[in-house]
């Protein structure tokens, strides 16, 4: 009989040993001298993931089902590979943010939203809270199981009276050792020095106890003479669990490893050096192995010790070493389970209680708070919640355990706790890794995950403790079989806890996925995806840019001062400023890198979704919406796109350069022409002059001159004269047409009338030169449109130049008139010298008349004059025809439509005159 | 004394002053009435004095006296340009090409005759 007595003294002597423990490891801390920053320690506090589940439950589960247990190694074992990035990723954000506890980080990633912190730890509780219960229960059995020493005796129906009742004296403990420990100061960041180191110790007791307790009893078995062994044993059986269940149940429990509250806080919040999970990732692992070394060979000598299968599996550690009279190793058993329930409720309680504090209460302050700076003493009230949380949470744990006994609901509820956690997995992993998904998208996914997991598992283990009707197992709400819990979608014949993983984890990646595709993720959201994705790459990235708005930096302090105290406020404040180069932390400038830094800080104590409402409620934050931060990424466009129209422009400037050079090479072409043209209206001024100067001093000079040779002189003194006025008169008329200062009267006259008009004026000139002249005119008036005075003049220029060039005596001139597409072809040829090829575009130049007819018999200008006049009219003006059988010029005009004249004469005198 | 005076031309009644003018003086006178034929008279005449216009069909004015100039029996043979383009660029350029004289169209006959009676005595 081990006396009550001991027991107790023992337990508590454990316990005090643990308080010793942690109240040395915070001395150290405060002195600086930590001695928990060690990797060993680091991988050491991992093993809190081995509850009183693993150190009673594990033989249990291989005396029942085999290796079926290690899974819950083999998954941990296989995720620690994964942690030198995924471990180190979360550890480096929530370093960075501050992050408290699982609840604050994943609202923190998608827009610090409380909401999503508020129903993270809500689905916590509710997975964990049993779980704790769990631990409760294996104190108050292995309490009880030692009590009937050496009796082997299964624990009956506690009905103690409430202070009677170990579980709930270990509770109270527990929570006084939690609130020493674990709230010494608000801000949840930073690390619980003693804490860890006693949950370090845990750890090495329960090894030691595990590996002690496997030695002996290994030993007994094989020593043991005279008892046959029963006919099967598990254990032993090679009837391996489908092979669907063990992947199930390894990928839950490599999640689990990461995402329970306890697991997070040891993992991420207390890691106090980033590079401790290198030695974890295989450390770790290797716990996992030698506590689980002599699991079979106890389950094996549990089954053989008690073959009448009145001992529960789960009590072979405690209840072996009582049938083999070893009342010390039974002590050292009971103090290992003990450490392991402990160590759990310790760690999952401080993390549980800082959820509920900063992201489901806090808020809930906040909200009441709405607008105004939160209450003075809000600092020292967080605290207070914080360790009535912690009390609250055991005595939930307490009560579910007293409520529960020995239900189903209560004995199954390590795996099914599992599950629940496991539904934080396609936030926090996708939020380290895709920057798409939203707040809405991740409290869909929460939502629906959780929502199936209380449907397909929850409520199934409460209808196997008979607290529901079984039929609801049976058959989905209304007869629904489909809808049934345990086979949802007709699917069976998968264990409940695949089947139940696989659907709330399928609910839950749809929903969150499909609801983050609906929108853009938001401004702040955008900003958090970028601080959780690309936690490596930080610094490069500046938040601050986010935000705008106006803040005081005396009130960020008091803010912060109410949560951390003037002394480590002061501390802070100063190594920021020293870190931006500001001597003095007053001098800080209020802008977005020290609101962030205070937000930040503040993080460590309230979570990161209520930092920023308080941090708001001090500042004049501004609403940053997407638009806004869209106009910061498009002020960088906005400078390419400035580059871009520079260079259009520069490009343009230079088309237009481009252009001015052209117009000033075409600006200096026409100034040489008008010099050219200057020149030759002056050489052909001045040739006339030049004769009629020089004969008029001759016959100035000479009055004796005979009457024949005065005669002579003065005929050609008259024929340079009219040369001279008829030049005159030609450069004007052709300055006024290029000028456009022709009053062009435009009417319906007909060719024939034209070329009898011109034949008459330049009658005298053909009589004279002997020149017969040929017409081809069709009878029909060939109408055209056109000022009739200017006609005749092009046409009298024509034949003037024909009975010029054609030969005296035996000249020829021919005028043929037809009808060519839309209009009138009129053409004047001669038998004269013809216009070679060459100069064909040069005679309709100014003073340029072809060479080939020797000394030139006009002006020059008659040619572009008449092309000038034709091209006016809307027609044209060519040289046409061979050389040899003389030249030929014709021009061509439209033809004027009887229709058109039928219009009236308002519309003859608004014609235009081009066409 | 009777001198050989070629007139190069292609207006025939600049040419029948030039041409009365020059016989009035008492000098033999040659005429042609372009670039081309001028240079040949030239040649063939060997004359005193070249009256020498610049707008001409086929070998212009310059062309013409650059010619004389190259040929070393003309070469001596003094050249007064008469041109209707009365710029200053065109009286420069003749007088380099070693234009003896330059006078503008219209001109003065008596300082034309004049400065023939001056070439043809320089030459003397």
């Amino acid at each position: 009989m081990i006396g009550n007595a001991l027991i107790i003294g023992l337990a508590f002597a454990y316990l005090g040993l643990l308080f010793g423990v942690a109240y040395w490891a915070d001395r150290r801390a405060d002195q600086g001298r930590s001695v928990i920053a060690h990797p060993t320690i680091y991988a050491l506090s991992l093993a809190v993931y081995c509850t009183a589940w693993t150190f009673y439950g594990s033989v249990g589960r291989a005396a029942a089902s085999g290796l079926d247990f290690l899974t819950i190694y083999l998954g941990p074992t296989l995720m620690a590979l994964l942690w030198g990035s995924l471990l180190v990723k979360m550890v480096r954000v929530s370093k960075a943010e501050r992050i408290t506890s699982i609840a604050d980080f994943i609202g923190s990633r998608y827009g610090k939203s409380q909401v999503l912190g508020g129903l993270v730890t809500v689905i916590a509780v509710v997975g964990v809270v049993p779980y704790i219960a769990l631990q409760l229960k294996a104190i108050a059995w292995s309490f009880q199981i030692l009590h009937h020493y050496p009796e082997v005796r299964m624990p009956g129906d506690g009905d103690q009276p409430l202070w009677g009742d170990t579980a709930f004296v270990i509770a109270l403990l527990l929570a006084a050792f939690t609130i020493l420990f674990g709230t010494r100061q608000l801000d949840a960041s930073e690390r619980h020095e003693g804490l860890v180191a006693a949950i370090a110790v845990e750890s090495l007791v329960k090894l030691v106890a595990f590996l002690v307790a496997g030695v002996y009893i290994t030993y007994r078995l094989l020593n043991l003479e005279g008892v046959a062994p029963p006919p099967s044993l598990p254990p032993l059986s090679p009837d391996i669990p489908p092979l669907l269940d063990w992947l199930a149940i390894s990928g839950l429990a490599a999640l689990a490893v990461m995402l329970l509250p306890r697991q997070f806080q040891v993992a991420v919040v207390e890691n106090g050096d980033v590079r401790h999970v290198r030695r974890a990732i295989w450390l770790f692992p290797l716990y996992l192995f030698l506590i689980n070394l002599f699991v079979l060979p106890i389950a094996v000598a549990g089954l053989v010790v008690f073959p009448d299968g009145d001992v529960d599996a789960d009590t072979f550690m405690l209840t072996l070493p009582i049938a083999f009279e070893q009342p010390w190793l039974a002590l050292l058993v009971f103090v290992g389970g003990l450490s392991a329930a402990t160590g759990m409720v310790i760690v999952e309680t401080i993390a549980l209680s800082t959820m509920v504090s900063n992201d489901l209460i806090l808020p809930l302050l906040l909200r009441r708070a709405r607008g105004r700076s939160p209450p003075a003493d809000l600092g020292r009230r967080l605290l207070a919640i914080r360790r009535g949380a912690i009390v609250a949470i055991l005595l939930l744990g307490y009560l579910y355990y007293r409520f529960a006994g020995e239900a189903y609901a209560l004995v199954s509820i390590g795996l099914i706790s599992f599950v629940a956690v496991a539904q934080f997995a396609p936030a926090v992993i996708g939020g380290l890794y895709w920057r798409g998904g939203t707040r809405e998208g991740a409290l869909a996914g929460l939502s629906a995950g959780f929502l199936v997991w209380v449907y397909t598992l929850l409520l199934p283990s409460f209808a196997k403790s008979a607290w529901l009707p079984v039929a609801f197992m049976e058959s989905g709400p209304g007869g629904l079989d489909l809808l049934a819990p345990l086979a949802l979608f007709g699917v069976v014949g998968w264990n409940e806890i695949t089947h139940g993983l696989f659907w709330s984890l399928t609910a839950n990646i749809v929903a969150f996925v499909a609801v983050s595709a609906l929108r853009e993720p938001n401004a702040v959201e955008a900003a958090q995806a970028r601080l959780f994705v690309d936690v490596e790459r930080r610094a490069a990235l500046k938040r601050a840019t986010l935000w705008r708005g106006s803040a005081e930096v005396a009130e960020l302090r008091a803010l912060a001062e109410r949560f951390l105290g003037v002394e480590r406020t002061q501390a802070a404040f100063g190594r920021f400023a020293q870190a931006r180069g500001i001597a003095d932390p007053a001098a800080l400038p209020a802008d977005g890198e020290t609101v962030d830094f205070a937000e930040t800080l503040l993080s460590g104590a309230v979570g990161g979704a209520s930092a920023r409402v308080m941090v708001a409620s001090v500042t004049d934050e501004e609403a940053i919406g997407l638009d806004e931060v869209l106009s910061i990424l498009d002020e960088a466009s906005q400078i390419r796109a400035y580059s871009r129209e520079l260079e259009r422009k520069s490009l343009a400037l230079e088309a237009a350069t481009a252009e001015l050079r052209e117009a000033n090479r075409r600006l200096t072409e026409l100034d040489r022409m008008k010099d050219d043209f200057m020149s030759s209206v002056t050489h052909e001024l001045r040739t006339p002059l030049a004769s009629i100067r020089a004969f008029s001093e001759i016959l100035h000079d000479d009055p004796d001159l005979p009457l024949e040779q005065r005669r002579r002189f003065l005929g050609i003194l008259v024929s340079e004269t009219e040369r001279l006025s008829r030049l005159v008169s030609q450069v004007l008329d052709l300055a006024k047409i290029e000028s456009g200062h022709v009053d062009w009267r435009t009417e319906v006259v007909s060719l024939q009338a034209v070329i009898d008009q011109a034949l008459a004026a330049t009658g005298r000139l053909v009589a004279e030169r002997g020149i017969e002249v040929r017409q081809d005119v069709p009878a029909a008036p060939a109408l055209v449109w056109a000022d009739r005075d200017r006609l005749v003049q092009v046409l009298v220029n024509l034949l003037s130049n024909a009975a010029k060039f054609a030969p005296p005596a035996a000249g020829r001139v021919g005028i043929r008139l037809v009808a060519a597409g839309p209009g009138w072809r009129l053409c004047v040829s001669d038998n004269g010298p013809g216009i070679p090829e060459a100069d064909r575009g040069l005679v309709f130049e100014k003073f340029r008349q072809s060479a080939s007819g020797g000394k030139p018999l006009g002006t020059g200008l008659g040619l572009p004059i008449s092309r000038q006049i034709v091209e006016h009219l809307g027609g044209r003006l060519w040289v046409a025809g061979g050389t040899g059988k003389g030249a030929t010029l014709c021009f061509e005009l439209p033809a004027h439509r009887p229709a058109q004249a039928e219009r009236g004469s308002d519309y003859d005198q608004t014609h235009p005159d081009h066409r | 004394m009777t001198k050989r005076i070629l007139i190069i031309d292609d207006e025939p009644n600049i040419v029948i002053s030039l041409e009365f003018l020059m016989t009035r003086e008492g000098h033999e006178v040659r005429v042609a009435g372009d670039g081309e034929a001028g240079l040949a008279e030239a040649r063939r005449c060997r004359p005193d004095l070249i009256v020498l216009d610049v707008m001409m069909p086929k070998l212009d004015g310059f062309a013409v006296l650059e010619a004389l100039r190259a040929d070393p029996d003309l070469a001596a043979t003094p050249v007064l340009m008469l041109t209707a383009k009365g710029r200053e660029a065109e009286r420069r350029k003749g007088l380099e090409l070693g234009a003896e004289a330059y006078m503008p169209k219209p001109f003065s006959t008596r300082d034309l005759v004049r400065k023939i009676a001056e070439l043809l005595a320089r030459d003397a």
